[in-house]
């Protein structure tokens, strides 16, 4: 199993007295695309921010089990969550450019970690803007406000900002849910490319996205990993009932 | 006839709702007036450039001017820094616990003691336990702590402004905790914390009782050139007008003096106000569209 990069063993998640994940076990395989799927409040979301550990700003929550990333427990007190954050990146559901230029935006990342080299930056800039099919609607106004950009062209910033730094693992939180047609149909085609370079773990309510986009499949249901595995097989033939009935659509 | 009963009710309610709004216009349109047209005799450039002459029966209000600027700078540059670094501290960094609790409720007190109190604790503080004497650095001190309520209040309202996404992106992207603070959230937030300050110095520049124990004096025409200012007595306005309306023997002479030194001190204040607002509407629209 050399190909697994991360894996989750007996990982609960509880925020104050709630226990929102139950002993989740999971494996995420390099350069694929895991989709996590569930209802609304079953964990999926906060099964994702658990792998960079987003959650610990978030005061009065605690965990239990683990999170392996390449042998490495996340959790461990001697680990540094700034160097975890920039090997496990994130998008976020609602895009979140800062109010600064698109330049600015995406070099954030390679800034606060001491890059001052001007060429490094725009070279860089360049490839996270081309990797995150972006470059050629901004090349000439890199200097702008990234606030003026559509929201599609907001979340393909935010995917280039996460790129930039170029972590391992990308978590992308219904990246797509607040965009149009046409721009959640750009974003699908940009998972499609970026797969080849990264690990990508993305949270959706879209049915038809998990099956368009996704090698894997898991799916959480009240905190808890019900079912998971290739995503053809969750979808054509799930072994649980529970899940057949949400794929397909009879709840949540 | 009830329904007409109704209509007259809602009228006369909202007539007093009315004339409640009607009456703060009207006191402060009162209030300068009276002062404008007493004072506008003595309003000159001399007025405001010159000493006062023949035991303060004549010329200006210079000394007072230039003793209450450097007091207030003082309290500036001693209360910006310091609300600021509170109010980061409790919004940004602390665990919402029980010491934070006990601190909000401690600025809370600070704000409703009354400002006699301050000038007594300044006077036995700064002036005697620490030995800074009466000058303006002693009261410059006590009205700096006067105003880090409103300071720290403020401080932490803009802070709430700027949105959870800018911290979580930029945590997200391997910022530090001090990182995300000093590139993605201060400079969102500075232009708030400023009009907050502005609004604190506002009122303490027009405060009496804090520095009339801790360095103000009757009459200190001259102030010498800094660092040296810092330690000596001064005039301000607040109590300049305190002494002219109150303490002088010939009443008659003085008392456009009085008014002119009222209306002085108000537009030093109304100008203060209008660059916290002027501020704030900056902040606002830059963030409108985000």
């Amino acid at each position: 199993m050399d190909n697994i990069l991360l894996i989750t063993r007996d990982f609960s998640f509880y925020y104050g007295p709630v226990q929102a994940l139950k002993a989740v076990n999971l494996d995420i395989e390099k350069f694929k695309i895991t989709a996590l799927i569930g209802p609304s409040g079953c964990g999926k979301s906060t099964f994702l921010r658990s792998l960079n550990r987003m959650n610990d700003i978030i005061p009065g929550t605690r965990v239990e089990g683990k999170v392996m990333l390449e042998g490495m427990d996340i959790y461990a007190k001697d680990v540094d969550v700034v160097d975890l954050r920039r090997r496990v990146g994130m998008v976020f559901q609602k895009s979140n450019p800062f109010p600064k230029t698109i330049f600015d935006n995406v070099a954030y990342g390679l800034r606060i970690q001491g890059e001052r080299n001007r060429s490094v930056l725009i070279q860089r800039v360049e490839e996270s803007l081309k990797d995150a099919a972006l470059w050629d609607e901004v090349k000439d106004r890199l200097d702008q406000s990234a606030l003026d950009l559509s929201g599609g062209q907001q979340q393909r910033l935010c995917i280039a900002r996460a790129l930039a730094v170029r972590p391992e693992i990308l978590l992308m939180d219904e990246p797509a849910s607040a965009l149009d047609p046409i721009a959640t149909q750009k974003v699908e085609e940009l998972l499609f490319q970026l797969k080849q370079d990264y690990t990508i773990v993305i949270v959706t309510h879209n049915m038809q996205q998990a099956a368009r986009v996704s090698d894997y499949t898991a799916f959480f249901y009240m905190g808890e990993l019900v079912e998971f595995g290739q995503t053809q097989q969750v979808f054509t033939d799930p072994k649980l009932k529970r899940t057949e009935e949400y794929i397909t659509g009879r709840f949540g | 006839m009830k329904i007409k009963r109704r209509t007259i009710e809602e009228k006369a309610g909202f007539a007093l709702l009315r004339a409640a709004a009607f009456l703060i216009i009207g006191v402060i349109l009162f209030l300068l007036f009276d002062i404008l047209s007493k004072g506008a005799d003595v309003l000159s450039w001399e007025f405001i450039s010159q000493k006062p002459a023949k035991g303060m029966t004549a010329g200006g209000i210079w000394p007072a001017i230039a003793g209450t600027f450097w007091v207030s700078l003082i309290t500036v540059v001693f209360a910006v820094p310091v609300g600021m670094a509170a109010a980061v501290y409790l919004n940004e960094y602390a665990t919402q616990g029980r010491l934070v609790r006990i601190v909000r409720l401690a600025i809370r007190n600070l704000s409703g003691v009354p400002s006699i109190v301050y000038g007594l604790f300044g006077f036995g503080f700064f002036v005697l336990s620490l030995n800074l004497g009466l000058s303006t650095l002693s009261a410059g001190l006590t009205l700096g702590l006067l105003t880090l309520p409103w300071t720290i209040t403020a401080s932490e309202e803009a802070l709430k402004t700027v949105p959870r996404s800018y911290r979580e992106g930029a945590l997200a992207l391997g910022a530090t905790p001090w990182q995300t603070i000093r590139t993605n959230v201060l400079p969102y937030a500075v232009p708030g914390m400023l009009t907050g300050a502005i609004l604190g110095l506002a009122r303490a520049a027009g405060e009496t009782a804090p520095i009339l124990f801790t360095g103000v004096a009757f009459f200190w025409p001259l102030l010498p050139a800094f660092p040296k200012v810092l330690f000596s007595q001064f005039m301000a306005l607040p109590y300049h007008l305190f002494i002219m309306s109150t303490q002088h023997h010939e009443i008659a002479k003085v008392r456009p003096l009085a008014y002119g030194t009222a209306a002085v001190l108000i537009a030093l204040v109304v100008l203060m106000n209008f660059m916290a607002v002027f501020i704030r509407y900056r902040f606002r629209k830059k963030f409108k569209r985000v």
